[in-house]
């Protein structure tokens, strides 16, 4: 059985005029560390309501657990735990109100299912008392993640819980899945951080209400068709415009301090090097690179 | 010498005991895009909004556009943009009645709103759209007209405050075109952003630490002056010894 399932699920608002959801299918494992990874607008959210029981989708079957997401929805409501995008706690309520709220709703208590949380509580429980709303983001996202786990939950979504936070706030975030997952728990997170894809065990790559690769982030970029070139310049910006008028070079991409090129057939980078210097372009370096999981997703997201 | 769009020196916000912006001090060229990194809490977004012009520093000097942050606020917002992720356009206004609000807002005559206007909607490729609410566009175009509405007025300086949060990797690669063409034609660039990647694309990088400004420098010299490979690991470096948080 997988623990969640999506079988053609489309979704439209707005009397059919929107295409939120279009024939999407996937299946995530039991205990399985699970990323939809997307832009805003890709359909995450919807996904994350239909699969939390509270959107029906247009058409197709989606079930947690074994459970149908339409008809047993009491049952799916009582096993997962979920973590929208918006923080959705009680604002004016205590960090332990909230936590006691929550664990009185799936009729459960703050030390019934301590173990789970410990790690995570114990960095916010010196602010027991402030009002969720004073709380700072790192520690919203603290108290809202305990939340969706007071009732030891069996898969856990978690839509864009990184979002708009910081590299070091970030980091400690996904330890923290990392911790969760050997527990046993199934996790499905949503992000629009290409990087973070590589912490999952298996992606969907997301874009448009479409999926364009579902596999392991090793996969999805070993089945980068062609090869993956980074060059650099003194003047990066020159030698972009440079390269999307050259006519050797398929596509170009700025990625930090390189570019990320690919070539038409024939041509070899050692040859667009050396016209680039022709052309004035001073310090030319290029190498050879292994795609990253934008790469893919770039090059996925032309080809639709 | 270079022409400086923005000066600050010793600038501190002080809430109460509360040391939000630390003595902080750097320069801006003109033309230049200059990023502005920092953790969540470290202090960015007072600061900002000190240049912006929406809040008086505690104490220390600034000038932006040449107007002092003390006296002369209402001129630094004549002369700036500002555009963030979260505040852009009226979503229930059309393209058209953006446009024309925010170059009327800015004192741009009607004659070359009318002139401008043209042209913008033209570049954009954004000219069947004209009279569609922005509500109804995909968010990478909305980044972009918003960034365009931002610099509309021709300021000095535009602010740009996590523009490309969100949005998908194509879109957020054709709106660091728009930053370098901006940038090209002599507006000042400060832009913050939690794309590490993003960071190379700035002339100089400031990143912000409990307040204050720990690193200024150009991305290359960074790499080198903490021995890393990229912006992450430079950031990351810094940002960890933090002692606050918060946002």
């Amino acid at each position: 059985m997988s623990a969640v399932l999506l079988d053609h699920i489309t979704k439209t608002y707005d009397n059919g005029k929107v295409l939120a959801v279009d024939d999407v299918s996937l299946q995530v494992a039991e205990g399985e560390l699970f990323g939809l990874i997307g832009p805003d607008g890709a359909g995450k959210t919807s996904l994350f309501r239909i699969l939390t029981t509270l959107l029906l989708p247009d058409k197709g079957q989606a079930a947690v657990r074994g459970y149908d997401c339409a008809k047993d929805y009491k049952i799916i409501r009582s096993k997962i735990g979920y973590m929208p995008g918006k923080f959705s706690l009680y604002q004016d309520l205590t960090v332990k109100e909230n936590l006691d709220f929550f664990a009185t709703l799936f009729g459960s208590s703050i030390t019934e299912n301590y173990a789970l949380i410990k790690d995570i509580y114990e960095q916010i429980k010196p602010f027991n008392d402030r009002r969720a709303g004073k709380l700072s983001g790192g520690m919203k996202q603290k108290l809202a993640l305990c939340c969706a786990l007071i009732h030891k939950p069996e898969v856990l979504f978690l839509d864009e819980p990184t979002t708009g936070v910081d590299v070091v706030s970030r980091k400690e975030f996904w330890e923290m899945l990392r911790q969760l997952k050997q527990q046993g728990i199934t996790i499905v997170v949503s992000t629009p951080y290409m990087d973070e894809a590589m912490l999952c065990e298996r992606i969907a790559l997301i874009q448009g209400g479409k999926i364009m690769s579902v596999d392991t982030p090793a996969a999805i970029m070993a089945q980068f068709p062609v090869k993956l070139y980074a060059i650099k310049a003194d003047n990066i910006y020159r030698l972009l415009t440079a390269l999307r008028t050259n006519p050797t070079v398929e596509s170009s991409y700025a990625f930090g301090e390189y570019i990320h090129i690919t070539l038409h057939e024939n041509a070899t980078i050692a040859g667009l090097q050396q016209q680039m210097q022709r052309e004035g372009h001073t310090n030319v370096a290029a190498k050879p690179i292994q795609p990253g999981v934008e790469d893919s997703f770039i090059r996925l997201m032309n080809q639709a | 010498m270079e022409e400086k769009v923005i000066i600050c020196k010793d600038l501190t916000k002080r809430f109460g005991e509360f040391y939000a912006v630390n003595k902080i001090s750097f320069e801006v060229n003109k033309g230049e895009i200059f990023g502005f990194l920092g953790a969540n809490g470290a202090g960015k977004t007072t600061a900002m909004r000190i240049l912006c012009g929406l809040s008086h520093p505690s104490s220390g000097e600034a000038t932006v556009a040449g107007f002092n942050v003390y006296k002369q606020q209402e001129s630094i917002k004549k002369n700036i943009g500002y555009m963030s992720q979260k505040f852009s356009l009226y979503e229930n206004l059309t393209v058209l009645e953006n446009i024309e609000f925010f170059g009327g807002v800015y004192g741009v005559p009607a004659a070359e709103i009318k002139k401008r206007t043209t042209q913008l909607l033209e570049q954009l490729g954004l000219t069947a759209e004209a009279k569609k609410f922005v509500g109804a566009l995909p968010l990478g175009w909305k980044q972009k007209l918003a960034f365009s509405v931002a610099i509309f007025h021709r300021p000095k300086i535009v602010f740009l405050d996590e523009p490309t949060g969100g949005v998908d990797p194509v879109t957020r690669r054709q709106f660091w075109d728009m930053i370098y063409a901006a940038a090209a034609a002599g507006i000042t660039i400060f832009v913050t952003t939690h794309y590490m990647d993003e960071a190379e694309y700035c002339n100089r990088v400031t990143i912000m630490v409990d307040g204050k400004v720990e690193a200024l420098d150009t991305p290359a010299n960074l790499k080198t002056q903490f021995s890393a490979d990229n912006m992450d690991q430079v950031f990351y470096q810094l940002a960890r010894r933090a002692q606050r948080s918060g946002d």
